[in-house]
């Protein structure tokens, strides 16, 4: 093929070709964009708009209502309870589930052997049934018949009621959700320690680095930055959302102490059927979880890339 | 009191036997290039010296002391990796200054925060960032003493592993590859430079580097190594002109040496083809002649029949290439340039002191010149 | 000094803490098979026995695999991914194609409307999409469990990604030698695209199977019941009485996944991590 003509061949530069490409693609993201439109664009903005109403399922009318419900909200002791309630949560999981997964993806990663396994060992959670392992949480903790009480009563200690107490629900769900995301924070840390390129710890050795603490300080933390970056704001929104140990286990109890926002927007929802409602409900969950990702995009991105 | 002393190492992986027996030893300010193919441990020989890798048995001394049994941190050495290896989120100065830090300052100095304020932190960090100026002046960093490293040239990258590796004037200074990253012209010119820095530092310099010509050309010895053995240090010209192993002579020289098969008679005469070469031996067995391309000529009245196949132009000679006129041995003819080329069939002479002969071992065998041998 | 990081501690003590870590991770499994294999009243007896007192008994099985039509649920699971699993790559892979290799108008609107798109968690839209299901009556279908998600932004964005880093040179030599663009996605980009499918496979079909919210609100009653609405419903129904029963619907609906995990561990695990670096 002369030159000329193979040259033509790699981009389309007729006005045919031109227009087939086009056609392509906009052919090839029909179905995308269709469904996109009607699945998440239409129903968002829909949601956004019905925050602002007081339309409730089943209702004849609906009617405009404007910042009332928002109004409601700032009032109500319920929603500023359960928004409380998440920020405790994420506080205690999103720091332990970090800081645990990192400790433990530096040990697994030094082992020569095995490491495998204990990778399979702590992700296991991940791809468990959540409602199911709650529920096993839940005789884990049971006060009477719990192994972890039955353990504590043999060594003289009286442990509370774990789930059924308000002094002590949110914490056991915490701990339950740290346990959860810890395995997911793990994988993502041990790729991010073995994309460490070898010569770089060889070169702080030769440097002079002694100290385990000194090598991490100087090679390992610097160089996972992205990654620490990235679980950082996948733990936080992760936890943001949780809801089904509280579906499944206390239902926001006892008295609330345990409500959550996904969970306070389902019971509006779905239980009261206040949609308008617990669509300003659902408008200050999308806020944070948009505060939090902006967090990542303007504030830390820049300093974790090193070109 | 030699520089770098390397006594009989061994290191397996596995099954595999990277390092079988190795020794060498480096003399304080001498420049010794460990040169082989990929594969024939010389990155394992470097790494057990700078103690990143443990040897199963023998030692390394470096300056005269045991250091077998330090890590690298311990050992006065000094390296410059093949990727570099510099800490990317740290300035060209700061990344110099890294080896000055780890031994100048105390632990509690280099406190993150409160190491700054720790009594006799300020001076000895104002001494170490002009120590680090400095070296980086001698390479000829200075403006560049505030950028990253995904800011610099391929060729800034390795002068500033080149700088935080002479920043401590070390007693031992180990390279592994550092060109190869570097294209062709930058390579060349940069290994004038390190030359130099060599003699500047004056430390015992280890260099590894898979290109022969590169050793040959800045080493003040060069070792050759193939399968975890050493073949043969000698000089340069030593090495080229007298290899004492096949593999060596192979190994060394651009285009690679012709080996061609060859017999002896029953009085030791040497044939080849059944032609007589005008060269005798002892030696018996599978024998093989070495030539290099630019001991060979075009001659009607030479020994050796050969086919010419194919020319190359390289500017200050030509390359003959052809084949053995009874066997498919390839030969290599370097011509002057404007020399008249052969086609088709056509006669070799060589310059019988120049021959090498290797016996079946691949070990050199005696060579005399002799119609018959006068054994 | 193996290979000169030396560690303070040596490896006999790191695997031994992390051991002791994994067992006492792994107890919640421990215990909750260890329960279903109890019979009610030595569970009662809350001894710290891990192995049931002679020999366990298989009681608590047979009774949720009577009761419960555990088959059924697990084929809804099996229904509901799969359909939104091939449903997401039939629009995400060309749409990923598309916008990482072809240029039409509107392309770079396109992605920035998928870059916005990851930023809304799939609660938002969830309510206004009951309401109009409930209009359409599609409540409490396989199309209500499947539908929303047919549209994963996270994919596109993730064949995107992959897309533009396949060489160019791949799709001019299909170019050259005169495929048109159909035939390039069918032959050169759907076999290419494997890897980085199968990883998104494996994320997405563990999000849709443990998902709860979603199941919750558009299914009511057991027709259409997922695994995870299927423990909550056997909850209710057995009051938190019998624990062993319980136990053992957890371990039924919880093994099919896990068991998945562990025969092919490193593709789940390769799966998230490389979903999670692009992300």
């Amino acid at each position: 093929m002369p030159m000329s003509e193979a040259a033509v061949a790699l981009r389309p530069r007729s006005r045919a070709g031109r227009q087939g490409e086009s056609l392509a693609g906009l052919l090839l993201t029909l179905p995308a964009s269709l469904s996109y439109i009607v699945l998440l664009l239409a129903p968002t903005l829909a949601a956004v708009l019905l925050a602002f109403t007081d339309y409730e399922l089943g209702a004849p009318s609906i009617r405009w209502i404007g910042l009332e419900n928002f109004a409601e909200l700032a009032e109500d002791r319920g929603f500023q309870v359960s928004l409380r309630n998440t920020l405790v949560y994420v506080g205690i999981v999103a720091p332990a589930s970090i800081a645990g997964a990192l400790a433990l993806a530096l040990l697994i990663e030094s082992l020569t052997r095995g490491r495998a396994l204990f990778r399979a060992v702590f992700f296991l959670p991940v791809v468990s049934l959540p409602v199911a392992m709650a529920t096993a949480w839940q005789y884990l903790l049971h006060p009477t018949i719990g192994p972890v009480n039955a353990l504590l009563r043999d060594i003289g200690i009286a442990g509370p009621a774990w789930l059924t107490s308000s002094d002590t629900v949110l914490l056991s769900l915490a701990f339950i959700g740290i346990w959860e995301a810890i395995g997911f924070n793990l994988v993502l840390f041990l790729a991010g320690l073995t994309a460490i390129p070898r010569e770089l710890h060889h070169a702080a050795e030769v440097d002079g680095v002694k100290s385990t603490w000194e090598r991490f300080r100087l090679v390992t933390w610097p160089l996972l930055g992205p990654t620490t970056l990235f679980v950082v704001t996948i733990t936080l929104i992760r936890s943001v959302r949780t809801f089904d140990s509280v579906a499944v286990l206390t239902q926001g109890g006892p008295n609330r102490a345990s409500e959550v926002l996904l969970y306070t927007i389902y019971t509006e929802g779905f239980t009261f059927f206040r949609l308008g409602y617990s669509a300003a409900i659902t408008l200050v969950f999308l806020v944070i979880v948009l505060a939090l990702m902006l967090l990542q995009t303007r504030v830390l991105d820049k300093r974790v890339h090193y070109g | 009191m030699a520089g770098i002393t390397i006594q009989a190492v061994t290191k397996r992986f596995g099954s595999v036997t990277a390092l079988a027996g190795v020794s060498l030893d480096v003399q304080p300010g001498e420049f010794v290039a460990l040169v082989g193919p990929s594969g024939c441990g010389k990155t394992t020989l470097m790494r057990v010296v700078a103690g990143i890798e443990r040897a199963d048995s023998g030692r390394i001394l470096i300056a005269g002391r045991d250091v077998t049994d330090r890590r690298a941190a311990e050992r006065d050495v000094a390296m410059v990796f093949q990727s570099y290896a510099l800490y990317p989120h740290l300035t060209v100065a700061q990344n110099i200054a890294v080896p000055l830090l780890m031994r100048r300052l105390t632990t509690a100095q280099r406190l993150p925060l409160l190491g700054a304020l720790w009594p006799g932190s300020r001076a000895a960090r104002r001494a170490i960032r002009q120590d680090a100026a400095q070296a980086a002046a001698a390479l000829g960093l200075g403006t560049m003493l505030d950028r990253r490293p995904a800011q610099l040239s391929g060729g800034q990258r390795q002068r500033v592993a080149l700088a935080r590796a002479i920043v401590r004037s070390p007693k031992a200074f180990l390279m592994d590859e550092p060109l190869s990253n570097l294209d062709a012209a930058l390579r060349v010119q940069t290994r004038r430079e390190i030359v130099d820095i060599h003699r500047r530092v004056g430390a015992a310099t280890l260099y590894v580097t898979h290109d022969q010509a590169e050793a040959l050309t800045m080493a003040d010895r060069v070792a050759v190594m193939l399968g975890g053995e050493i073949l043969q240090v000698d000089s340069p010209d030593r090495i080229y002109a007298e290899p004492q192993d096949l593999r060596v002579a192979t190994f060394i020289g651009s285009p690679r040496i012709n080996t061609l098969p060859v017999e002896a008679r029953a009085d030791g005469a040497l044939t080849l083809d059944g032609e007589a070469l005008g060269l005798g031996t002892p030696a018996e067995g599978a024998l093989t002649l070495a030539l290099r391309p630019e001991d060979l000529r075009a001659d009607p009245s030479g020994p050796i029949q050969a086919v010419a196949e194919q020319v190359e132009f390289l500017g200050e000679s030509l390359l003959l290439h052809g084949r053995l006129a009874r066997a498919e041995t390839p030969v290599t003819l370097r011509l002057p340039p404007g020399s008249r080329v052969p086609q088709g069939a056509f006669r070799v002479a060589f310059a019988p002191e120049r021959a090498l002969l290797f016996d079946a071992a691949g070990r050199r065998a005696p060579l005399r010149q002799a119609a018959h041998a006068d054994v | 000094m193996a290979d000169g990081r030396a560690n303070p501690w040596p490896e006999a003590a790191r695997l031994l803490v992390l051991g002791a870590l994994g067992l006492l991770f792994l107890m919640p499994y421990l215990w909750m098979v260890s329960a279903s294999l109890k019979p009610l009243d030595e569970i009662f007896r809350a001894s710290l026995n891990l192995i049931p007192e002679g020999g366990g008994t298989l009681r608590n099985y047979a009774r949720v695999l009577a009761e419960v039509p555990v088959l059924q649920y697990l084929w809804n699971g099996v229904v509901v991914c799969g359909g939104i699993l091939f449903f997401q790559l039939l629009f995400a892979v060309p749409a990923g194609y598309a916008i990482a290799k072809l240029d039409f108008p509107g392309r770079d609107w396109m992605f920035g409307a998928v870059m916005l798109g990851l930023l809304v968690p799939y609660h938002v839209p969830a309510l206004p999409l009951y309401v109009a299901f409930s209009w359409i009556g599609w409540l409490n279908t396989f199309a209500a469990l499947i539908v929303p998600s047919v549209i994963s932004v996270f994919a596109i964005f993730l064949f995107r990604q992959f897309f533009k880093a396949l060489p160019d040179e791949l799709i001019h030599a299909a170019r050259i030698d005169g495929m048109n663009e159909l035939s390039i996605v069918w032959r050169v980009i759907l076999p290419n695209a494997l890897p980085a499918a199968t990883a998104f496979a494996i994320f997405s079909v563990v999000a849709h199977w443990n998902d709860l919210f979603w199941p919750l609100i558009a299914v009511t009653g057991h027709d259409r019941a997922t695994p995870a609405l299927a423990i909550l419903y056997y909850r209710s129904e057995e009051a938190g009485d019998d624990f062993g029963a319980l136990m053992a619907a957890s371990a039924i609906m919880t093994a099919p996944l896990v068991l998945a995990f562990l025969v092919a561990q490193r593709r789940f695990v390769e799966g998230i991590a490389t979903t999670g670096l692009k992300g």
